[in-house]
C-alpha cells in the first residue's frame, strides 16, 4: 500500500516505522530515509521555507512510489514531506519502504529519494540570520544520481 | 486559461497566478511563453531561462504540449525538495 502525506506538521519517525511493521508477519525488512534542514552554508541559517504546488505535489509523489512498486517487490511505501517554515535540524522528509528482503527495500528507498528530489514540485528558500535570502539552486548531482536508475535496469 | 508560477519565478514576476484568454494562434507551451514575454521586460527575462519547467493540468509538459482554454498551466524553476 502507498501512503503519501504533504503537511506542515512534524512527523514521528517511530510511528511511521510502526505503521510499516503493522501487524504483518511477511515483512522481512524496512528501509527508511529521513532528511532534515541543515545549516552548513557560509551564512548562518535562520529558517528554510518550503513552497509546493498543491495537488501536483501529491500526484508526483504517488507516481514516484508507483514506479518503485513496479520495479521492486514491496509491501508498503510511506512518504511524508513537510512544507512551510522549518528550522535548522527540523525534519523535512520521511521515506519508508517494507519488503520481504532487504535489497528491494534499500534500493526502493534510495530510488524514491532520488526521484522525488528531481520530480516533486517543491522549492526551498533559505532565510539567513543576517536578513538576506536565497532560493536553493537545483543540483546537477541530483540529476545524475537519478539518471543512474535509468541506466541499470 | 489559469497560469500558476512558483518559487523564484513567482517572485521575479510578482504574481503567483494569472488568468488570461488564450490568444488566437497560441496552441502550445512555446507559443504561450512568447505571448507572456510581451507583458514586460521582467517577463521577457524570467521566461527566457533555459531551465524553466512546465506542467499542464498538474502533469509535467514540454514546449510542444498542446493547450486548451480550460487547462491549468504552471511554470516553475527546477525543483529542490527532499
Amino acid at each position: 500500500m502507498i501512503t503519501i502525506a504533504v503537511q506542515a506538521a512534524d512527523f514521528d519517525t517511530g510511528q511511521e516505522i510502526r505503521q510499516l511493521q503493522a501487524d504483518r508477519t511477511d515483512v522481512g525488512g524496512i528501509a527508511i530515509f529521513t532528511g532534515q534542514v541543515r545549516d552548513t552554508g557560509d551564512k548562518p541559517l535562520g529558517f528554510m521555507h518550503l513552497e509546493h504546488y498543491p495537488g501536483m505535489t501529491e500526484a508526483s509523489l504517488q507516481q514516484t512510489a508507483e514506479q518503485a512498486a513496479q520495479r521492486w517487490a514491496l509491501i508498503d511505501i510511506r512518504i511524508v514531506h513537510r512544507i512551510g517554515d522549518l528550522l535548522p535540524g527540523d525534519q523535512i522528509v520521511f521515506v519508508g519502504v517494507s519488503s520481504i528482503h532487504r535489497e528491494a527495500a534499500f534500493n526502493a528507498c534510495e530510488f524514491i529519494m532520488d526521484h522525488l528530489k528531481t520530480h516533486a514540485p517543491f522549492w526551498k528558500k533559505e532565510y539567513y540570520r543576517d536578513g538576506s535570502t536565497q532560493w536553493v539552486e537545483a543540483k546537477q548531482t541530483d540529476q545524475q544520481r537519478n539518471a543512474r536508475w535509468d541506466q541499470h535496469n | 486559461m489559469k497560469i500558476l508560477f512558483f518559487g523564484n519565478l513567482r517572485e521575479q514576476l510578482g504574481t503567483g497566478e494569472i488568468e488570461v484568454p488564450v490568444a488566437p494562434g497560441t496552441n502550445n507551451i512555446a507559443e504561450l511563453l512568447e505571448d507572456l514575454k510581451q507583458r514586460g521586460p521582467e517577463w521577457q527575462q524570467a521566461l527566457s531561462a533555459g531551465s524553466l519547467l512546465y506542467a499542464v493540468n498538474q502533469t509535467m509538459a514540454t514546449r510542444d504540449t498542446l493547450l486548451e482554454d480550460s487547462d491549468e498551466v504552471a511554470l516553475f524553476p527546477p525543483v529542490t525538495g527532499g
